[in-house]
């Protein structure tokens, strides 16, 4: 079961400079821990313990999962995961 | 060195005086690797707030795809700041993650008086560069 995964530049240094990848898993979660192996490294730039880390966009085809499930999002065989570093900031320091 | 059009500068000023006192926040596609700032893409600060502004997801999504399809990369990431001045505070350089982009901070809080500057930030390291403004 084939999903794409498309990583944005800041990341491909994991994926030896490709733009896209391919993984397997029944949830977003499972498919991060499969894109691991063969991608080391990869995994921890996006997750933070169980939750998406916040400095990341992580999308289902058109829809960002956070509105979903997050990492219980269910994926399917044909769906694309999208993965953009979020544009954020601002005056007041966090 | 950021070069960047009047016309294209002025519209970035434009969408910080317009959005006061929220922060305004933007990108500039060009052609991937050129260095070159040619399409302008006001963007919605999904925050609404005059201290934090982040890209609304979905509409990030649209407008990166439609720079990947135009062969385009985000050659300026522009936002507001509308009460300090125009220097990355510890959030924006924490969220940086575009090592190839010019990230342009426009200061509001002097109005009329504005100040555009711009920085490379990579890694965590802010480095501020020249701004030159072609006719």
């Amino acid at each position: 079961m084939a999903i794409e995964v498309r990583i944005p530049t800041i990341l491909r240094s994991y994926t030896g400079g490709a733009k896209s990848v391919e993984g397997s898993g029944t949830t977003l979660g499972e498919l991060l821990i499969n894109l691991d192996a063969a991608h080391g490294g990869l995994r921890e730039r996006l997750v933070d313990g169980e939750k998406l880390r916040r400095f990341v966009n992580v999308y289902l085809n058109d829809e960002d999962v956070r509105f979903l499930g997050g990492l219980e999002t269910p994926i399917a065989d044909g769906d694309t995961v999208t993965v953009l570093p979020a544009v954020a900031g601002g005056s007041l320091s966090a | 060195m950021l070069t960047i059009s009047r016309d294209l500068y002025e519209k970035i000023i434009a969408h910080a005086l317009a959005d006061q006192p929220d922060e305004a926040c933007g990108v500039i596609a060009g052609p991937v690797g050129a260095d070159r700032p040619q399409r302008f893409i006001p963007m919605q600060n999904a925050e609404r707030s005059p201290t934090f502004y982040s890209f609304d997801s979905l509409e990030q999504l649209r407008v990166w795809r439609e720079m990947d399809d135009r062969d385009e990369e985000p050659v300026v990431i522009y936002h507001s700041h509308t009460a300090t001045e125009a220097y990355p505070s510890r959030t924006d350089i924490s969220y940086a993650s575009e090592p190839q982009a010019h990230y342009v901070l426009v200061s509001t809080r002097d109005e009329p008086e504005t100040e555009f500057r711009s920085y490379r930030i990579t890694d965590g390291v802010v480095t501020e560069e020249p701004v030159q403004i072609t006719e």
